[in-house]
């Protein structure tokens, strides 16, 4: 196989910064079939009405730079071009962006937190570019609230032999539409460990990727989600094995309940030709708790070169098993406590992998509130 | 003083009737063995009792001290002093054993233990079974050995105290170390006042250890012969031939 070997997949087609490179989705696409689309609130056709307000404010460790930007600012963009409408209509419309920079072989004393605030009004676009310079070390939380309709790209560029772990927490008002674009960039021997929590929302499309401009490179990419009754939360990862010797992993768990309750999650990974000895696995669970709630999983695993360490793929949505809350009960505990072990037991060991201990309280504790409802 | 009647129980699994007609009064002070071959509804009798959705009751009772059993939920019957031990000991991932016995403890006392005398507790209980203090940690029964989960039904017998305790085959795939542990176990069970045992088994092993004081012999989903510790030794000499015949 050359060069040129391009994947099978009509997927992934189409980068651009310019909106019209893009069609309005219909919805018959494979990457918008499983959106509600009128849900959008016009962020897909350009009919969406601008002046919506949301605050992007950041609380840096001490090590760490922050600017607001203007749109010309040259370092934007470089990492990630936009992959879909949405994206590049965010990338076309944003007026300042975020630049949070970690200096090279500096550590970060403590999480660097951005707060993305929406206090309403009509659409809004953010644009976000976090870099890490050669082997520096930063946590970062981006925490979502309140109410908006938003559409943003943030941009990790981690150095060669930098660590940055994300949290990303979507926990929006209940009317919310937030359609977003997370893309990291691995240098030489670099270390990614991104955390997507996604709570809230009437609509919350989220799509992180992941690609590697030198070996070495190794990203963790996991996710949890609580879906309720009407909600519709959406994940699409893509991870892109262009050069050798990387690594990838890529674990999402959900739980849904309520009527009209919908996740999504599509999972592309592609292992180029040139990418001998990567080393992948993806996940995807979902735990039906209720009638009414639907789960697509589409995991997606394309292999160009015969020299792979590792790769594979699982998924599986389900209820919770009948012989787990029997067991339990069995020994005196009653139903609801016993539904609460078991779907705590089913987040357990991703809860453990949050790296703020203040943010996986927190997680905790909606998890619980989800529960008790 | 407790007893548990089980009154011409019947009972199906979806259209196939398994139980016909089970009689047997558990008091406690009482241990009670049921014996007898693979598939002749041994398991059922214990699933029923403690209210396994998979079966169906189709006619019959079952009283614990009077209280119809049948009519409450799984978790009820357990706080009302029912526990059984599985043949097979389900695993519950990502839930620790520490955390899922402090929840039944909680449930059937009715209030939390104390943390410190919980851990107390725990580790006297897994000390007597020659379990690894480490399995606190561990997942529910998840990569457990036949031997360890075993064990680990036994602690959860002695840590809950119930009335009335069913034990599936609980000597089942054990080696003779761990049977002996295990046996000891359900003896110091047994040496509480208030406590009664049904010991279902296919195999005598384990009476030798755990002695009934009676011994029903089970067949095509009913009891056929009753008698004391000698009908163990006879049906060691003579297996289960003439009663699978008898019943079919
Ligand atoms: N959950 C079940 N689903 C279908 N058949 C069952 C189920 N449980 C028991 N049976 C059937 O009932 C009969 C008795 O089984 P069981 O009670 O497990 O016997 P034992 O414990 O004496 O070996 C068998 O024929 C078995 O196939
Ligand atoms: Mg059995």
């Amino acid at each position: 196989m050359g060069l040129e070997t391009k994947p099978v997949s009509t997927l992934h087609e189409t980068t651009s910064y310019n909106v019209e490179d893009f069609p309005v989705p219909t919805g018959r696409e494979e990457e918008w079939r499983f959106t509600p689309l009128s849900r959008l609130k016009g962020l897909h056709n350009g009919t969406a009405a601008g002046s919506g307000a949301v605050a992007v404010d950041v609380d840096a460790a001490p090590e760490v730079t922050v600017e607001t930007v203007s749109r010309d600012d040259a370092r934007l963009g470089r990492a990630y071009v936009p992959a879909d409408r949405v994206s590049a209509q965010a990338y076309a419309s944003f007026e300042k962006a975020t630049v949070i920079t970690v200096p090279r072989a500096t550590a970060a004393s403590r999480p660097t937190v951005v707060n993305v605030r929406g206090a309403g009004g009509g659409a809004a676009y953010g644009h976000i570019l976090v870099t890490l310079e050669p082997m520096a070390e930063a946590v970062l939380v981006l925490d979502h609230r309140g109410t908006a309709v938003y559409a943003d790209n943030v941009e990790f560029v981690v150095g060669d032999g930098a660590i940055l772990k994300v949290v990303s927490l979507q926990d929006w008002d209940d009317d919310a539409v937030h359609v977003s674009h997370h893309h990291a960039a691995l240098g030489r021997d670099a270390t990614f460990r991104s955390f997507a929590v996604t709570l809230g929302g009437d609509l919350v499309r989220l799509s992180p990727s992941v690609s590697y401009t030198a070996p070495g490179g190794d990203a963790d990419l996991t996710g949890l989600y609580f879906v309720d009754a009407g909600q519709h939360l959406e994940h699409r990862l893509l991870v892109d094995h262009t050069v050798p010797n990387c690594r990838s992993n890529v674990t999402y768990k959900g739980a849904l309940q309520g009527d009209g309750a919908h996740a999504v999650w599509i999972g592309d990974v592609i292992i180029r030709a040139e990418a001998e000895g990567t080393d992948t696995y993806e996940l995807n669970r979902n735990l039906i708790l209720t009638d009414g709630a639907r789960a697509d999983s589409v995991p997606n695993l394309e292999i160009l070169t015969g020299e792979v360490a590792g790769a594979g793929h699982a998924s599986a949505s389900g209820r919770i098993d009948d012989e787990h809350l029997f067991y339990l009960q069995a020994r005196g505990i009653p139903h609801e406590e016993a539904r609460r072990l078991v779907v705590h037991g089913f987040f357990a060991q991703l809860l453990e992998r949050i790296e703020v201990p203040e943010i996986r309280e927190r997680v905790l504790a909606a998890v619980e509130a989800e529960l008790a409802r | 003083m407790s007893t548990l009647e089980i009154r011409d129980l019947h009972v199906a699994v979806g259209d196939k009737e398994i139980l016909r007609g089970v009689d047997l009064t558990v008091r406690s002070g009482q241990t009670h063995a049921i014996m007898g071959p693979n598939g002749s509804g041994k398991s059922t009798l214990a699933y029923a009792i403690a209210g396994h959705p998979k079966y169906t009751i189709t006619s019959g009772e079952v009283l614990l001290d009077g209280e119809d059993l049948l009519g409450m939920t799984v978790d009820e019957r357990a706080r009302a002093g029912l526990f059984l031990a599985m043949q097979y000991p389900v695993e519950v991932p990502g839930v620790s054993v520490s955390n899922f016995l402090r929840s039944a403890i909680t449930a059937v006392r009715g209030e939390a233990p104390k943390l410190r005398e919980f851990a107390k507790e725990l580790k006297s209980g897994m000390d007597a079974l020659s379990i690894d203090p480490a399995f606190a940690q561990r997942n529910t029964n998840e990569g457990f050995s036949g031997g360890e989960k075993k064990r680990h039904e036994i602690l959860q017998l002695e840590l809950l105290k119930p009335k009335i305790a069913i034990l599936d085959e609980t000597d089942s795939g054990l080696d003779v170390d761990a049977l002996r542990v295990v046996s000891e176990g359900i003896n110091r069970f047994r040496a509480h006042e208030d406590t009664g045992v049904l010991l279902i088994t296919h195999y005598t092993r384990i009476l030798r250890y755990v002695t009934p004081d009676f011994v029903h012999v089970f067949a095509g989903g009913r009891v056929v012969e009753e008698g004391g510790p000698e009908l163990a030794e006879k049906l060691e000499a003579e297996g289960y031939e003439a009663y699978t015949k008898a019943s079919a």
